[in-house]
């Protein structure tokens, strides 16, 4: 048991099954999922499918917050994408046509890559910090995608685009095989490899790391060459979503949404340790307490009170002070957790 | 050091001088820069569109920015001692809210206006007991006084509400001419003495000197006896304060507040501080400087106004102004890391 509980994975998992519990509690028909014409329907399958864009931007950031950076981009490298995309899906006249589809996904994946590459420049060759330099493309890259889609909101009507985020397969929504698909990608390529530990050892240290013979510039600019083409894909995403192009909305506030899943799960900000299982953690939880807010009948505009407090509630326990705090009044409880509970965490 | 300085003839010493100059004041020439860019810019759009540097237009440039004005200053607290607070643009939307939607129930804005202040000190508190004291990054607790703040703003009312306050409005409305075209109103004086304020206290208070001491190197300046955690969370508080005080401004400025104002100005924010030569990492700026960075985000919006282009360009424009003074200054902290 206590194992358990020292698992770092715990109080994620905690946190996601007590929010299900109180969903469930209040509404029944939370759990419940349904049949029809061979495909599930349900509050959790909608969870599934909603979370596709976050889940991809938020390991793009698991990765660049593991090597002690930022993205605060990736919102409007999501507008941009949708943008190219869209644009080309318009200008082409022929919505239905694979190919032009091909080129339009392609082109706004390229979009999206050349961003984070961009980022990485500036990051790893110049050296300016992650986050002022993906600032300059948040500020700047709205106004791109803006010009992209000519200062109007792209539409465009496409059954073969809208199956991205819209389409089943076997039962499942689409959108979810691409979530599965993106984590068990670069779960393979970060764990499989000694790629995720040379990324910690550059969040630990990136002096240290570079003398120690590993190619800190290469795998700081490749972190957030990552972040950006997985946030293309959102971008891609999210306009099928809602078949159109929306400079202005697209990604809106999902910098923080991401960063949020990221230390929900576990990964410190501080770099140098990262948990891809956490992060999926951490965005089912967010997922999963947008529906229960909209459910609550909480006007969405409130939301933002409950994301304050749930930030708040998860910097506190990560801080190590506050965990003394309540660690000391523990110990005037019960005997047993008297003696100083010693938590090794190279980050904190 | 000194024994080879004074070494040097008379004749070393005059061909040296630009350069001891430079490095005795090197954290001037980021504002430096940014004047220079501002002349630049203002010559630029003289000669492209013949007629455009007017009395009129200087005197709207203060007008519409001063709200950004004040924030610039709290934020320029707050970058020195190595933070940030992203907090600022919700804070500002906030106390609007709650100024307009007090107001409305009939207390007199000289209640109302304090009342905005201490709610922006407030929430700036708040942020800064949860950086000194829970360890929480800047960019994470000011995040969650955004979401409070925003949050909090729509609670107060979904739509607009609307000002009719005398005071309030006689801030705004009053014009005070000085002659061909010249004018100033209320607001920004305000917006001006806020900036003395600033100024004055960063540069002759034991408080600002701290705060200089902190951002350099908050080992050093703990280690040299001086009071940081009281530093860092005054720093936050002025930022909340001077949010608060935006709040007001900005009501007066639109006579309207609407929980949607100020989406995004935490950025501008950042960018004009950036921009006037403050550097990110902490310990060298000033807030003149961000005075200036506020007219060169001020002008580069009118520049495009009068360019009659989409204002989608203000963005992009800000954007690459921000990468060019990050990396001027990432020139400047590299030579001076090499001559250490």
């Amino acid at each position: 048991m206590n194992a358990v509980m020292k698992h770092r994975l715990f109080w994620p998992v905690v946190v996601l099954l007590a929010l299900i519990l109180v969903n469930t509690l209040s509404r029944p028909s939370f759990v419940s999922i349904t049949v029809q014409d061979g495909r599930l329907y349900g509050s959790l399958i909608d969870i599934l499918r909603n979370s596709a864009p976050l889940m991809l931007v938020a390991l793009g950031m698991t990765l660049v917050i593991a090597t002690r950076g930022i993205d605060l981009s990736v919102g409007a490298v999501m507008a941009v994408s949708g943008a190219v995309a869209l644009q080309i899906i318009q200008d082409s006249g022929d919505a239905a046509n694979p190919s032009v589809l091909a080129v339009a996904i392609g082109a706004g994946l390229l979009a999206g890559l050349a961003c984070g590459l961009w980022n990485g420049f500036l990051i790893a060759v110049l050296g300016i910090q992650p986050i002022i330099a993906t600032l300059v493309l948040m500020l700047a890259g709205r106004g791109i995608a803006l010009l992209i889609t000519r200062g109007f909101i792209t539409t465009i009507n496409s059954d073969p685009y809208k199956f991205m985020a819209q389409g089943y397969v076997v039962g499942l929504p689409f959108a979810f095989y691409v979530s599965l698909a993106a984590i068990a990608i670069v779960a393979v390529i970060e764990r499989r490899t000694a790629l995720g530990v040379l990324t910690e050892a550059v969040g630990i240290n990136p002096e240290a790391s570079r003398l120690a013979g590993v190619r800190a510039r290469g795998i700081i600019w490749g972190a957030y060459a990552a972040s950006g083409l997985l946030a293309g894909f959102a971008g891609l995403l999210y306009s099928s979503n809602i078949m159109a192009a929306d400079a202005n909305a697209a990604g809106l506030y999902i910098e923080l949404d991401a960063i949020l899943a990221v230390v929900l799960g576990g990964t410190s900000l501080a770099g140098g340790t990262f948990s891809l299982a956490g992060t999926v953690v951490g965005v089912f939880t967010i997922q999963t307490l947008k529906s229960t807010i909209t459910f609550l009948g909480v006007p969405p505009a409130v939301t933002p009170v409950f994301m304050a407090a749930v930030v708040v509630l998860v910097v506190l326990i990560q801080s190590s002070r506050f965990r003394r705090w309540v660690g000391r009044l523990g110990g005037r409880l019960s005997v047993r957790s008297a003696q100083p509970v010693e938590r090794t965490e190279v980050a904190s | 050091m000194t024994s080879t300085q004074t070494v040097l003839t008379g004749e070393l010493r005059a061909v040296t001088r630009p350069h001891r100059f430079m490095a005795r004041h090197a954290s001037w020439i980021p504002v430096f820069a940014a004047v220079g860019i501002l002349v630049a810019m203002v010559v630029g759009a003289q000669l492209y569109f013949g007629k455009f540097l007017t009395p009129r237009l200087v005197s709207s440039i203060l007008l519409d920015n001063s709200y950004l004005l004040i924030l610039a200053v709290g934020m320029t607290f707050v970058i020195l001692t190595g933070g940030i607070d992203l907090s600022v643009g919700a804070v500002m939307s906030f106390t609007g809210m709650m100024g307009a939607s007090l107001l409305r129930q009939g207390l007199p804005s000289s209640v109302v206006a304090p009342t905005m202040l201490a709610t922006g000190a407030l929430i700036g508190l708040g942020v800064g007991v949860l950086v000194q004291y829970f360890d929480v990054q800047p960019f994470i607790a000011s995040l969650a006084g955004m979401f409070l703040a925003r949050g909090l703003g729509f609670v107060v009312s979904l739509n607009s509400i609307k000002v009719t306050d005398r005071p309030i409005l006689w801030l705004q409305g009053t014009r005070l001419q000085a002659g061909s075209g010249w004018y100033i109103t209320p607001t920004g004086i305000i917006a001006l003495l806020v900036v003395l304020v600033g100024a004055g206290l960063l540069a002759y208070t034991r408080f600002g000197r701290t705060v200089y001491a902190v951002g350099g190197n908050e080992q050093s300046a703990r280690l040299m006896g001086l009071p940081v955690a009281r530093t860092k969370l005054l720093a936050y508080v002025v930022s909340g304060t001077c949010a608060g005080l935006a709040g007001v401004i900005f009501t007066a400025y639109t006579g309207a507040a609407y929980p949607l104002n100020g989406i995004g100005t935490e950025l501008d924010t950042i960018a004009a501080v950036v921009i006037g030569g403050t550097l990110l990492t902490g310990g060298s700026g000033f807030v003149v400087g961000s005075m200036i960075g506020v007219f060169v985000y001020g002008m580069i919006k009118t520049i495009i106004n009068f360019l009659g282009v989409d204002q989608s360009w203000t963005r992009i424009t800000i954007g690459a102004l921000l990468l060019l003074f990050v990396v001027v200054q990432r020139l400047i902290v590299a030579r001076s890391a090499r001559r250490r």
